[in-house]
């Protein structure tokens, strides 16, 4: 018996009983839809969180003022929070740690901004001209602040797109234009391009102006609320965060480091706390859809066992003229393998449109990965060989003559 | 070719009621014999059949064929046997309903491993000499009338060129003239290619179409006589009436 006459076998047995083999068929295709939709939509989530956390820059060490807070991380530290990283712990880092591509101290606070009678309340950054490439920010009218405007003291401004929509209405051309920061005036000399709200608020919704003028006019102060230091590449960071704490713990004359008045953030470390976040959501989610499948499993036994009572008489006769155990065993096993991988495929295609659907409709940015699809047709095929097996070897043991009496 | 001693069958009925449908039969068949087994209804020559078909042990006794001893052969071996050696006509046919006529005759051949051009001619050769019409090979064999499956199932008997014919009853449901067709088709196997050929049947008539005329009665052999020679025994036994053909 070739596996062409199984496989024919199979066909013929499977469309005499179209209705039986559609609804044991569907319990295969829920399981394995749900799996597949599943994980697309738990891998979705998580690949949105993590680009949302790449949009802040990329390869990023944060340093913050104030003791480290567990795992956690903080986002902005508005005014208010310890003042204990200096401009000279920025020089510091600049000079140190050589194996950052960047560094942009920032003084972040909110003020009231007007222009020609409208105002707004927002945040007021001020940077140096690393701040564009070491947190992936584009400009698209103008130009940013230059290391010139920074010696100066120039009273010029960056504005995000949203603060602008907010001064001067939705589009408009303000390079050129004034506004007032704390009653000081300022020069815009460029627009951000909206980068879009993410969670991490908005970065279109800031007015950007040279650090050393922040220090001067508006914070009086020579403090700093954010070093961003930028490394080279992703395996780089922990080292440079190791050398960063060394220096301000030196600076500062700690020799505790469980005493540390900074703390330094790991962007890699953001990223794997937040994905293993949506790494266990998804987990949970693909074992909802696992135990669906088990379920669609015992219901190929069942069907499997109900044709193999059915067709004692058939098995007997195959027997009587010259079947063997394994022939038999075969014939059954492949009839539940092509039930289950049949459900499988039909299950991969609607897993498809429902994680397609729900990119569609804009719920979540899912992805449905190569690696699950095979996956799943490894599992419906397993599940037919796991389910299949004890009825097939039912049937393979019938004695003929007990078969061919059978009513 | 065949030789049983003392085959005995027990069933065991529910239980503790044990019946012993076959007890105690012995002969011999030789090679190219034309054998009726005859006798009334439950005296067990189905479940001789069986025996004698290597499709079920007997409870004692032993079961050469062509020397070998079958009746200690595993499952799988006694398939071998079956397939290479034996045709089959079950007196309930056993055809699968939901294949066509032609498929249902290829498929010991499927099992013995011929491949599928070589099948199909087989088949259809096979049903030729079983007087089926061309028109119904396609038929699936829940469309057939009675006769036609019996056809059918000779057919599907023949198709493996067995050494050793079996047919429980093979007219059963056949009208005397097809009966007659039938029964010149196993006289010709057995005339010309030698193939050993039992019969099974209640029937005297049909008896008479073989050589040699086993009979039983409740699982024990009443008579065995060759034609030529049975006018002389049943001389001997006083009541009973035997019509004899010319
Ligand atoms: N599997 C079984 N279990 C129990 N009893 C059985 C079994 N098979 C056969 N018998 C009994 O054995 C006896 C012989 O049965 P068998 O089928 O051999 O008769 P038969 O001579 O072929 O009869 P018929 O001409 O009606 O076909 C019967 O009484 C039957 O009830
Ligand atoms: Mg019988």
């Amino acid at each position: 018996m070739t596996i062409f006459d199984i496989f024919e076998e199979t066909y013929i047995a499977l469309k005499s009983n179209k209705i039986r083999t559609g609804l044991t068929m569907l319990g295969i295709v829920i399981g394995i839809s749900s799996v597949i939709a599943m994980t697309a939509i738990g891998q979705g989530a998580q690949a949105s969180i993590a680009s949302s956390i790449q949009s802040i820059g990329s390869n990023l060490v944060l340093v913050t003022p104030g003791a480290q807070r567990g795992q956690g991380f903080q986002v902005s530290s508005g005014r208010g929070t310890a003042r204990t990283l200096t401009q000279g712990d920025a020089d510091a880092i600049i000079k140190e740690v050589t194996l950052a591509k960047a560094v942009s101290p920032e003084i972040s606070g909110r003020y009231q901004v007007t222009s020609k009678g409208k105002n707004t309340n927002t945040s007021i950054i001020g940077t140096n001209s690393s701040y564009l490439g070491v947190r992936n920010v584009e400009i698209s009218e103008g130009s940013f602040i230059t290391d010139q405007n920074l010696k100066s003291l120039s009273k010029v401004a960056v504005i995000g797109p949203t603060a602008r929509d907010d001064l001067f209405g939705q589009g408009a051309n303000v390079v050129g234009e004034t506004i007032k920061i704390k009653n000081i005036v300022f020069k815009i000399i460029g627009v951000t391009k909206a980068k879009g709200g993410t969670g991490f608020g908005s970065q279109d919704d800031m007015i950007f102006i040279p650090l050393t003028t922040a220090q001067r006019f508006l914070a009086g102060d020579a403090y700093v609320t954010t070093i961003s230091v930028q490394a080279n590449n992703p395996e780089s960071m922990t080292e440079i965060q190791d050398q960063i704490k060394v220096l301000l713990l030196d600076r500062h004359n700690i020799s505790d480091p469980t005493q540390a008045d900074f703390s330094t953030l790991n962007q890699a470390d953001i990223v794997a706390t937040a994905s293993s976040v949506t790494g266990i959501f998804t987990v949970l989610l693909s074992a909802v859809a696992g135990i669906s499948l088990v379920v669609g499993g015992i219901g190929i036994m069942n069907m499997m066992l109900t044709t193999v009572t059915e067709r004692t008489r058939e098995i007997g006769l195959r027997k009587a003229i010259g079947a063997k155990r394994k022939d038999i065993n075969l014939q059954f096993l492949i009839e539940a393998v092509v039930l289950t991988f049949i459900g499988g495929v039909v299950g991969v295609v609607f897993g498809w449109a429902i994680s397609f659907a729900v990119n569609y409709f804009g719920i979540i940015q899912t992805s449905v990965s190569l690696s699950s699809i095979f996956l799943a047709f490894g599992v419906s095929t397993g599940i037919g060989i796991i389910f299949g097996y004890y009825p097939a070897r039912r049937a393979s043991r019938l004695h003929p003559i007990e078969a061919l009496r059978y009513e | 070719m065949i030789e049983i001693k003392n085959i005995t069958k027990t069933f065991s009925q529910g239980n503790e009621n044990t019946f012993q449908a076959l007890q105690g039969v012995s002969f011999a068949i030789n090679d190219g014999e034309f054998v009726a087994i005859m006798g009334p209804s439950g005296s067990g020559k189905s479940t001789l059949m069986h025996i004698l078909g290597a499709l079920d042990s007997p409870t004692l006794g032993s079961y050469f064929l062509d020397g070998k001893d079958v009746s200690k052969l595993t499952d799988d071996e006694l398939a071998d046997i079956r397939k290479n050696k034996i045709g089959f006509v079950f007196q309930s046919f056993n055809l699968l309903s939901r294949s066509t006529v032609l498929r249902n005759v290829m498929l010991p051949l499927v099992y013995a491993g011929i491949d599928r051009d070589e099948r199909k001619l087989r088949a259809e050769k096979a049903l030729i000499s079983a007087g089926l019409e061309e028109t119904h090979f396609k038929h699936l064999s829940n469309q057939l009338s009675g006769g036609q499956i019996q056809r059918v199932a000779i057919a599907r008997a023949l198709v493996n060129n067995p050494t050793l014919i079996l047919a429980d009853e093979p007219t059963g449901n056949l009208d005397t003239k097809t009966g007659e067709i039938v029964l010149g088709t196993f006289q010709k196997l057995n005339k010309e290619l030698g193939r050993t050929i039992i019969l099974i049947t209640h029937e005297r008539d049909v008896a008479e179409h073989a050589e040699r005329i086993i009979t039983i009665r409740d699982g024990l052999i009443v008579e065995d006589s060759k034609i030529h020679e049975r006018r002389i025994i049943t001389s001997i036994q006083e009541n009973k009436t035997i019509q004899t053909h010319p």
